[in-house]
């Protein structure tokens, strides 16, 4: 079901791990659905991603979305970060089962979350909140919700 | 790499002596065992010497012996059966809430078509109890169906007192067997089943093949339409080969059951304290002792159980989940929700299921596996306390 892709970046997950000197930190989704990341960013003063960690609780697409997101957006500037789409992590895993996608977005969200929180400790709030209001890039074809 | 299939409750390996008495069937005598020529009548012969076997593994009559084409089937037969045979009687059905979906979403298409159900809950360890069967018949009610032993936690119900408590009140009473048979003792006449679902291949039998068990007297709509195999009781011309390889099967487990169930007890058990003792916050699924000999359920918690079964398949070690990731659902098993856990905890379950042929050596290998996975996971998973390894 999963690609060989997806397989080693679930075996040989990149970058993974908390960051001590991170200056952007994003958590997203929650334990009841099966999945969490967590974001870690070292942004540079010129607005480098300098380095990025993950930590994830979830299924194996979980852990290798969270992996690939921080391989493509390592050594990027935060404007080019917040262009990654989930689509371009399913791609860059040479595709996920369609009932897993969601696990790509919640990697497109986690990115997002962590560079807000960098805004945030920067004292730039409106940034902050810019970012957190960016729509997900994909449709949600079924809510990820509990009854 | 090693290889360790502990998946048994998915499906069993053929036995080879179950293949070898099969494998006439799949070649020379191939006639249709409804014919009345020699080729047809060897057919039937084969498909008669299984009814006997079936029969006295469960000490039941020929006679009460209907093959289908798996325990689903032979599931569904009884529920709608049942539904539709006394629809005078009353329209109301007890089953529990830990049951496979074959009884479940039975059960729901019946919903539909008015008929009330009550699902009665379990308790922590998964059991039900005689008097919450009671409690619950009432002059409407026309079945009881509970499982006698639970496919994912392994945990063993009281069906001997729960079918006397519908005896009292004149209430029929059904058991899906298809994790018991094989391997715990299923006597009909003793416990009082009148119908009961079975399937070879959760005993090293074939797959495609199961049986139902209808008490005589009772006579159920045949489930699929057609000819008057099976005495009207199951149309559709007989999986010959399967019935030969189910009725053998039986056999063997039945009289190896014994040894059998005593040498898988003996490592079932290592294996869970093995896990208890490795890896911190654990907690086991299903009652401790009212358990299979082949069950094992732990929710290792602050990881997910899909993880955990690609990291084991990684090191060649065959396992299942309830996780939601397993069941193509966002919820995780039923089950292990019945019991009271957390959609947390139960999301990281792994479970591992003995078989014949399990060794000693292959529990050795989880215990050397398995807490490493677990280490490596929480490692890497942002709600496992510091600490927690």
């Amino acid at each position: 079901m999963y690609t060989e892709k997806v397989l080693d970046h679930f075996e040989h997950p990149r970058n993974v791990g908390a960051l001590d000197d991170a200056n952007g930190v994003g958590t997203v989704g929650n334990a009841k659905c099966g999945d969490i990341m967590q974001m870690f960013l070292k942004v540079n003063d010129d607005g480098i991603i300098e380095d990025v960690g993950f930590k994830t609780f979830g299924c194996g697409a979980a852990i290798a979305t969270s992996s690939m997101a921080t391989e493509l957006i390592k050594g990027k500037s935060i404007d080019e970060a917040l262009k990654l789409t989930n689509s371009a992590v399913v791609e860059a895993l040479e595709g996920l089962p369609p009932q897993k996608i969601h696990c790509s977005v919640l990697a497109e969200e986690a990115v997002r979350s962590a560079i807000a929180d960098y805004y945030r400790n920067k004292g730039m709030e409106d940034k902050a909140r810019e970012v957190e209001n960016i729509k997900c890039s994909h449709e949600h074809e079924e809510p990820h919700e509990h009854k | 790499m090693r290889k360790v299939y502990l998946d048994n409750a998915a499906t069993t390996a053929l036995s080879p002596r179950v293949l070898e008495k099969m494998t006439p069937y799949l070649t020379g005598i191939y006639g249709n065992a409804s014919s009345p020529h020699s080729f047809g009548q060897a057919a039937r012969a084969g498909v008669e010497h299984a009814r006997e076997q079936v029969a006295k593994a469960i000490n039941a009559e020929p006679g009460e012996i209907v093959f289908t084409g798996c325990g689903t089937e032979s599931d569904d037969t009884v529920l709608f059966g049942a539904a539709e045979r006394y629809a005078k009687k009353g329209d109301h059905i007890i089953t529990t809430n830990v049951e496979h979906h074959a009884i479940l979403h039975a059960c729901a298409a019946l919903e539909k078509r008015g008929l009330r159900v009550t699902y009665l809950p379990v308790d922590k360890d998964g059991l039900i109890t005689p008097e919450q069967v009671r409690d619950a018949i009432t002059d409407k009610t026309i079945l009881v169906s509970v499982m006698a032993a639970n496919n994912e936690i392994g945990t063993i119900m009281p069906i001997k007192e729960i079918a006397s408590v519908c005896h009292e009140r004149g209430v029929l009473f059904h058991t899906d067997a298809v994790q018991a048979i094989g391997h715990i003792p299923i006597d009909v006449k003793a416990m009082g089943i009148d119908m009961l679902s079975m399937s070879a291949h959760k005993f090293h039998g074939p797959k495609g093949v199961g049986v139902l068990y209808e008490r005589k007297g009772i006579r159920l709509p045949s489930y699929i339409i057609g000819g008057e195999q099976e005495k009207g009781r199951r149309a559709g011309t007989e999986n010959v080969a399967g019935i030969v390889g189910l009725g053998e099967a039986i056999e063997l487990a039945t009289a190896n059951m014994e040894e059998t169930s005593k040498r898988m007890i003996m490592l079932r058990d290592k294996l869970i304290a093995g896990i208890e003792a490795s890896i911190p916050e654990v907690k086991l699924n299903g009652h401790r002792t009212k358990r299979l000999p082949n069950n094992v359920n732990f929710s290792i918690k602050y990881i997910e159980g899909e993880s955990i079964l690609l990291m084991l398949d990684m090191n060649g070690i065959a396992a299942s989940s309830g996780s939601a990731c397993t069941s193509g659902s966002l919820d995780p098993s039923h089950v292990l929700l019945a019991l009271g856990l957390t959609h947390e905890v139960a999301h990281g379950s792994v479970r591992l299921t003995l078989g014949d042929d399990t060794t000693e050596e292959d529990i050795d290998y989880v215990l050397d596996v398995l807490p490493k996975v677990a280490h490596r996971l929480r490692a890497m998973s942002p709600i496992c306390p510091a600490g927690v390894k």
